[in-house]
């Protein structure tokens, strides 16, 4: 009973236990390494690192949801970019003029609405053409690129709204807007998994494709939606994070893509589907943002953060491998 | 009789679609621009095909054999600075062998992480993908590498030279491209390859040692890599430390446009090629017309994804899926 229990939640509690790890490392290592006098577990310190983890952390929400279904999205930099570009972009549009600062919410639904859109196309792709979506969004994060650079070319993308800026630097009750947006984003896509019909047969078909069609689920909708929310929720983070910097590189969220995976992965999702939760995903994305703020704490440069974080993926890949019982009789065929 | 050869002769059509639309690409290029079928353009095209081109060939095995390989990017910037940084150091004799040495090691522990690990391709290549990145900046500490003395080494025959005519670098890919292709269609090697990817099951059953199959295929994909670093490194003599940075996505595109099935068991060396001199002449053909390069972006994204929802549907017998 009781090593069932320990076995059922290793999975998605390992990681915390990673994090709390971390968090003892640096804060001893600090104290022979580093060079600053702060404390690394201090509260500016981890406030700071959960606004940081945000733009990541948004969309790594909606990748859980993705990976759950058996699919995967590898176009989520680009629409991110175009998201940014459409939200800066519209605020300048004449039609626009009058609104005063109401443009910023005609704005941002227009970003989201974009956002949303290349997300259905990617979906509605993969469902009628039965194109596998590794392969349909390999192919649209080249040709989402390739929107980006026709809107300005290689030049970026700039407007400065100064109440748009008050409100991405703005904080409520000691958190910063972005680590708002990233807690509300975790909690609505978990109430999603956890308590509709929807999240529900997205795990269903990501277990077993074949009895969740058997059982009457209809494949495909679920799958445009679950691409719906990603595009959604690239875009969502585009928003915020270009709410606060009013500038759009046509290269920006490159490689994205590969940061999120790594940190839905992390969190406990299995890339084969129907396993897996927002909740994790949260703790993979600040798990790694701990690192990368630990490492540079100790006066590790960033090759030793990518080195570190690569290798830590494959450990957790082979650690996961060996706890799993399936998993195990695999490794001895 | 004349029936039955006309049916094979529109199976054989059926099968080599993207051979097609290369034609017709080439054919559309052609009549837009005069200067695109002209010998130079041809060559220059090719030429700068090969170092993606080296790479895809190494893929496609890796890719028949039913697995993903998105490391070979960063470790092609791996293999272009250490060969320039003990170039300075070893000169050239000695610092190519050890630079071979080196990325097929790399290849090695990815091929033991997968083959004999059985763990996901997917996610190892690309934790392999960041921690190679890492290792590229340690060894560089973060600077540009350049040869010291540009002029007086031999090492830039493998970019720039020519034998015969031809550049070296184009050399280099037909060589790598026919050997790789005699490979893994004439050779028992070739077949487990197939079989592994195809089908494991049947494969085990069979008796086809899937670890050791799917290790070479790395191994073979690592070697690849190494020469077109080799290539690259020699053609500019000085790198950054990001030069191969996204050339995975670009590579596995190319395989896939070529035919193979990212499920394993199906692809070619030549399709491969075709699938390389696709993206390659597309790119030309469309500077030639003017256009700007991120067009082109444009334009792979909707010919990848009709190639294989043709190839899909041609094999379910039905256009669109019912799900």
């Amino acid at each position: 009973m009781i090593s069932d229990f320990i076995k059922r939640n290793l999975s998605t509690s390992a990681i915390w236990l990673f994090i709390i790890f971390e968090l003892l490392f640096f804060s001893i290592a600090g104290h022979y390494l580093s060079f600053s006098d702060g404390e690394f577990m201090d509260l500016g310190n981890m406030l700071l690192l959960l606004q940081q983890s945000a733009p990541i952390g948004i969309i790594a929400v909606g990748m859980t949801l993705i990976m759950v279904n058996g699919n995967i999205d590898l176009s989520v930099g680009a629409v991110f970019a175009i998201a940014g570009i459409v939200m800066l972009d519209s605020m300048t549009w004449g039609m626009f003029s009058g609104l005063g600062d109401w443009v910023i919410i005609v704005s941002w639904i227009l970003a989201l609405a974009a956002g949303a859109l290349l997300g259905a196309i990617n979906g509605l792709i993969v469902w009628k053409t039965g194109v596998d979506a590794f392969i349909v969004t390999l192919g649209s994060m080249l040709g989402y690129r390739g929107l980006v650079f026709m809107f300005n070319g290689e030049n970026p993308t700039s407007h400065l709204n100064w109440t748009l800026v008050d409100f991405a630097e703005a904080q409520f009750l000691g958190f910063n807007t972005a680590t708002w947006f990233l807690a509300g984003s975790v909690l609505v896509i978990w109430l999603v998994t956890r308590y509709t019909v929807h999240g529900r047969n997205a795990y269903a078909i990501g277990n077993n494709r074949t009895a969740a069609v058997n059982a009457g689920i209809r494949v495909g909708p679920h799958m445009v939606i679950n691409f719906v929310i990603i595009g959604f929720l690239a875009a969502l983070s585009a928003v915020v994070f270009y709410s606060g910097s009013g500038s759009v590189n046509p290269n920006d969220g490159q490689l994205y893509e590969l940061w999120v995976i790594t940190a839905v992965v992390l969190g406990g999702t299995k890339l084969a589907g129907g396993s897996g939760s927002v909740i994790g995903t949260l703790g993979g994305v600040i798990a790694i943002q701990l690192l990368r703020k630990g490492l540079g704490y100790i006066g590790a440069d960033t090759s030793t953060v990518n080195l570190v974080i690569g290798l830590i993926l494959i450990v957790v890949l082979f650690l996961d491998r060996q706890l799993n019982v399936k998993g195990a009789q695999e490794l001895k065929v | 009789m004349a029936n039955i050869a006309r049916q094979r002769i529109l199976t054989v059509i059926g099968k080599q679609g993207i051979l097609i639309a290369f034609m017709l690409f080439m054919v559309i290029f052609a009549l837009a621009n005069s200067n695109f079928l002209s010998l130079d353009n041809l060559q220059s095209v090719i030429r700068s095909s090969a170092i993606l081109g080296v790479m895809a060939l190494g893929v496609t095995f890796v890719v028949i054999s039913g697995n993903l390989d998105l490391s070979v990017g960063s470790m092609m910037s791996f293999s272009t600075i250490v060969v320039l940084d003990l170039h300075d150091k070893l000169g050239p004799n000695l610092a190519i062998p050890t630079m071979y040495l080196m990325t097929l090691g790399l290849g090695g522990f990815i091929g033991y992480l997968v083959g004999y690990l059985r763990l996901n391709s997917l996610i190892v290549t690309l934790g392999m993908l960041s921690a190679i990145h890492g290792l590229t900046l340690t060894y560089s500490g973060g600077q540009n590498m350049d040869i010291a003395d540009k002029s007086n080494t031999w090492f830039g025959f493998f970019g720039r030279g020519e034998m015969f005519g031809l550049p070296v670098p184009i050399i280099l890919f037909i060589l790598l491209a026919a050997f790789l292709g005699v490979l893994l269609a004439k050779t028992p090697f070739g077949r487990k390859v197939y079989a592994v990817g195809g089908n494991p099951t049947a494969a085990a059953f069979s008796g086809i040692p899937r670890a050791r199959t799917v290790f070479t295929c790395y191994l073979i994909s690592a070697f690849c890599v190494a020469t077109a670093g080799l290539i690259q490194a020699s053609r500019s003599m000085g790198s950054q430390n990001t030069v191969g940075q996204g050339y995975e996505l670009e590579v596995l595109a190319a395989v896939i446009l070529g035919g193979a099935s990212l499920l394993g068991g199906s692809g070619t060396i030549l399709k491969t090629v075709i699938g390389i001199l696709i993206l390659g002449f597309i790119q030309n053909g469309l500077l030639l017309m003017g256009w700007p390069f991120y067009v082109q972006f444009v334009i792979t994204w909707i010919i990848i994804i009709l190639a294989v929802w043709l190839d899909i549907s041609a094999k379910r017998g039905k256009l669109w899926a019912s799900i």
